[in-house]
């Protein structure tokens, strides 16, 4: 074995080159295994739009459906709520949804809505997941209370269009879903007027 | 000194590492300074490829696991969920399928590679016998993997095998039974198979993979011409005709990766069923316990063992025929007693024997794939046969024999199996009996009869101080 | 011998292996038929054959009507409106998402043909597109049997001829050379090469239902053995230049 006479600038160029192409080779093998754990065919066609008929919610209730496994709220709120809507700006994190994600384009107004009447929200809290609980009656968690929802997980409180209030642990509103009037009654939730979806 | 900033900044992460772990040492010890034989040729790359494909098997069958349901009623629909509705679940599953059946092809060449140069013969005999362990578990590996689909060659493979231990006498029934964990094979059997397919057996394969490695890295590699290259060490200590592993035998093994990786992508990518031998068609059936297929044939790389197991007449001796097949691998370190060990300096005769293993051992697996006729049941018992007498002529030629002993053993040996074509005589084969009479009979002759009368032919060659290039 | 012979021997044996094992299948001689399935039209014309006359009795379970639709190049409103039949528990149509599932129950097709017509989602990887070729174009009249027809390659079938307002029927005549030959007696809508023709488009349809990603793969492949040829092109260059040290 005699080093003398080595080209090293071969070799070393031959070595980055078998780096590399072996490298490259790697890193496109890996990328079908990673793809592999993303949502397959069957989740994506479980995560199809839902219809909602909201006809048969009476002012003041809310009903849940699931899309893709989260619970959806509908909530038909009363003129008394939206009422109140204004008056507890002060007290909000983001009183006026400016935070993009929280909300598509057609819901980033005072009420959070198309149909100022009909809410309709994911139902998990944005701070760790929870479900929060539907309490619509003022006064109902301290005087201040103006109706929402309140989460037994970590104490974070929302109002009735989803809004969190300031110095709660969560950062964020709850998110309003894309979703899209079929009919004046029919609402599909999962995805835009345009057909786009979430 | 020049090197002496590189040095401490290397001591500084390596050496702390080095101080408590021997990461240096076991770098030197098993790559950069372990010392392998120069003279490696084709068949040296098998066992590199083996860990390769390892890993291929490790990496797609943790991948699988994520997706599949060991349940009697899913599994198969979910074996289709992977292949039609997971993003790139066809590819891992083609390679993992694939991948089983290359494993069984680079190690039956490892396995042939350690016959061709004697790298069981001491002091290597722990590494072939950790070797024929690893052969075996890799054996029930792909048996219990066999079963997941749940489909028709699944289950019925799966039911003949299992009820082999059906006729052990007194327990057998009872011990079937309690394999299955039910009185027919179910859900049950089916969940205990996974377990064993995806935890159980393959941490058994690594740990005695580990031992094999361990194992020769203590005593050395072994090379085509069989020469102890730790005999013949300069004035350093290291061997005159190693080199490094590292690099030399890694780049070595990158050209041999490229080549395994084009073979291997090729059947993914373009015959991923192999014709069938790969993945049979009816296994596209999802089991049914009241329908069995027209034909069950093992995957092909046991076809050579179940031929063996058809051969024999008796259902209890045909199992211990078949376990004796794989059995007498362990002792192969002991019935081939000769001191040289490459087959470069072995005898005509020797060399001849390994030829027509060859030729017996993808014979019976050929067989093994086909439904019995009288020609191919002839067939199958005499390269049977065969089989157990290249393990006798291994032993026979330990060293030169005596013209007495040569011929008296080879009359006993074919009196044994012609008495036995005697009591089964049938005047309808006779034709076929005899002329299959010559297959073994013509074997033994060349191999024990002619090197007496043509002793050049039976004589071993002198073997090198050194490695020829 | 050397060694690398014998192994390229057995590879050789490796390689001869499918051939032996095909030639031990099913007696009768198969028609062969080559379909391409890179041709969108033979396949949209397969799927249109498949869901009027297969899919009332058999089921297609591993696949999604969206993935006939996307791979066929249809559009959502396409395959809602010519391959959903089926509805859920509401009797609403399906979401084009679904399995391609089936409304009648096994039971009701074990009274009607005696057997549970089977999913034909992987048929073509289990019998082959030249036997379902041939089996498609081999119904004939037989009044031993309950249905009144037989196949040459299903003999005793259960099914009944499910296309035979295309075919026409068929009656089995010997031939001159002492074979069989099936003749139509009563012809159908379509001439005997139209017939021929669909039944290709059907069977090629098949033939991709079995193996959505056939073509993918293939495609890829080509490109995956490219790159392990440049791969092994540098990996051996390196090999050499550090073997030089060598002696």
């Amino acid at each position: 074995m005699a080093n003398q006479g080595v080209d090293r600038g071969r070799r070393r160029f031959l070595v980055a080159a078998t780096t590399v192409v072996g490298g490259a080779g790697v890193v496109a093998l890996a990328l079908p295994f990673v793809a592999s754990l993303q949502p397959s065919a069957r989740a994506q066609a479980a995560g199809a739009p839902v219809e909602v008929n909201v006809a048969q919610i009476e002012p003041g209730q809310r009903i849940s459906v699931s899309w893709r496994g989260r619970p959806i709220w509908v909530v038909r709120r009363t003129p008394e709520m939206l009422d109140l809507l204004p008056g507890i700006r002060d007290r909000l994190r983001d009183p006026d949804s400016d935070v993009a994600t929280q909300q598509p384009e057609y819901a980033q107004n005072p009420h959070r809505s198309i149909d100022p009447e009909i809410l309709v929200l994911i139902g998990l809290c944005t701070h760790l997941g929870c479900s929060p609980a539907f309490r619509p009656e003022v006064g109902a968690l301290d005087d201040d209370w103006a109706g929402g929802w309140f989460c037994g997980c970590h104490g974070s409180r929302f109002d009735m269009a989803g809004r969190v209030y300031r110095n709660m642990p969560a950062a964020l509103n709850l998110e309003v879903p894309p979703h899209h009037y079929l009919s004046d009654n029919v609402i599909v939730v999962g995805e835009h007027a345009e057909g786009g979806t979430a | 000194m020049a090197g002496n900033t590189a040095d401490k900044i290397q001591g500084g992460v390596l050496g702390w590492v080095d101080a408590r772990f021997p990461l240096s040492q076991l770098w030197n010890e098993h790559l950069a300074q372990y010392y392998a034989p120069k003279n490696f040729n084709f068949w040296y790359y098998f066992g590199s490829l083996a860990l390769l494909v390892l890993v291929i098997q490790i990496v797609t069958g943790i991948f699988l696991t994520m997706f599949f349901k060991p349940d009697a009623e899913l599994a198969f629909a979910s074996v289709e969920y992977i292949m039609r509705d997971v993003e790139w679940g066809w590819l891992i599953r083609y390679m993992h399928s694939t991948g089983a059946s290359f494993f069984f092809v680079v190690v039956y060449l490892h396995m042939f590679r350690a016959l061709l140069y004697g790298s069981y013969k001491k002091p290597r005999e722990l590494i072939w016998i950790f070797g024929v362990l690893i052969y075996i578990v890799l054996m029930a590996e792909a048996f219990a993997g066999y079963l997941l689909p749940w489909g028709q060659m699944s289950y019925w493979g799966a039911q003949v095998i299992v009820n082999l231990f059906a006729t052990i006498p007194y327990i057998g029934p009872e011990l079937v039974t309690w394999i299955r964990g039910d009185f027919l094979l179910s859900d049950a059997t089916l969940t205990r198979f996974f377990a064993l397919h995806v935890i159980a057996l393959p941490l058994v394969l690594l740990l005695l993979i580990v031992a094999h490695i361990i194992a020769l890295h203590e005593v050395g590699s072994n090379n085509p011409d069989g020469v102890e290259i730790k005999a013949n060490k300069d004035e350093n200590g290291i061997p005159r005709d190693g080199i490094r592993f590292h690099p030399y035998y890694t780049v070595k093994d990158l050209v041999g990766v490229g080549v395994f990786l084009i073979a291997f992508f090729a059947v993914v990518f373009f015959a991923p069923e192999m014709g069938g031998l790969f993945l049979k068609p009816a296994n596209m059936i999802p089991a049914d316990p009241l329908v069995t297929p027209d034909l069950i044939p093992p995957v092909w790389y046991f076809t050579s063992f179940y031929s063996i197991l058809r051969a024999v007449p008796d259902p209890f001796l045909g199992v211990v025929a078949m376990g004796a097949a794989v059995v007498v691998l362990f002792f192969v370190p002991w019935l081939d007693g000769n001191p040289v060990k490459s087959i470069r300096y072995r005898s005509f005769a020797h060399k001849l024997n390994l030829a027509v293993l060859v030729v017996t051992f993808v014979t019976l697996g050929y067989l093994g794939l086909q439904q019995v006729t009288t020609l191919y049941g002839e067939l199958t018992l005499r390269f049977g046969v065969m089989y157990f007498l290249f393990f006798w002529l291994l032993w026979f030629h330990s060293r030169e024999r005596s013209a007495v002993f040569s011929l008296v053993s080879f009359a006993l040996l074919v009196g044994i199996y012609t008495f036995y074509d005697f009591t089964r005589f049938d005047p309808a084969n006779a034709q076929l009996l005899m002329s299959a009479w010559l297959l073994p009979t013509a074997y033994l002759f060349v191999t024990m009869v002619v090197p007496v009368f043509a002793r050049n032919l039976g004589r071993d060659r002198p073997v090198p101080e050194r490695v020829t290039a | 011998m050397k060694p690398p012979l014998i192994a390229i021997l057995a590879l050789a044996l490796l390689a001869l292996g499918p051939v032996s094992l095909q030639a031990a299948g099913p007696s009768v001689p198969l028609d062969r038929v080559k379909v391409d399935l890179t041709n969108q039209a033979s396949l949209q014309r397969g799927a249109q054959l498949y869901f009027n006359y297969c899919m009332g009795c058999h089921s297609t379970q591993y696949m999604r009507y969206n993935r006939v639709g996307r791979d066929l190049g249809l559009t959502e409103n396409q395959v809602i409106h010519s391959m959903i039949f089926t509805t859920d528990e509401d009797g609403e149509l399906v979401n084009p998402g679904s399995l391609i599932t089936n409304a009648m129950t096994p039971a009701y097709g074990e009274e009607a043909f005696g057997i549970e017509p089977p999913d034909l989602t992987l048929v073509a990887r289990v019998r082959g597109e030249d036997w379902l070729y041939t089996f498609l174009r081999g119904f004939y009249l037989d009044e031993s049997r309950p249905l009144g027809v037989n196949n040459t390659v299903f003999e005793n079938v259960g099914m009944p001829h499910p296309l035979w307002e295309l075919q026409g029927w068929q009656e089995k005549r010997a031939d001159a050379n002492g074979g069989v030959r099936l003749q139509v007696v009563e012809p159908g809508s379509m001439s005997g090469p139209e017939y021929d023709r669909a039944i290709r488009d059907l069977v090629t349809f098949l033939s991709y239902v079995a193996e959505p990603m056939q073509v993918d793969r293939q495609r890829i492949g080509i490109y995956v053995m490219l790159f392990l040829l440049i791969f092994l092109v540098v990996a051996y260059l390196l090999k050499k230049e550090y073997w030089k040290d060598v002696h």
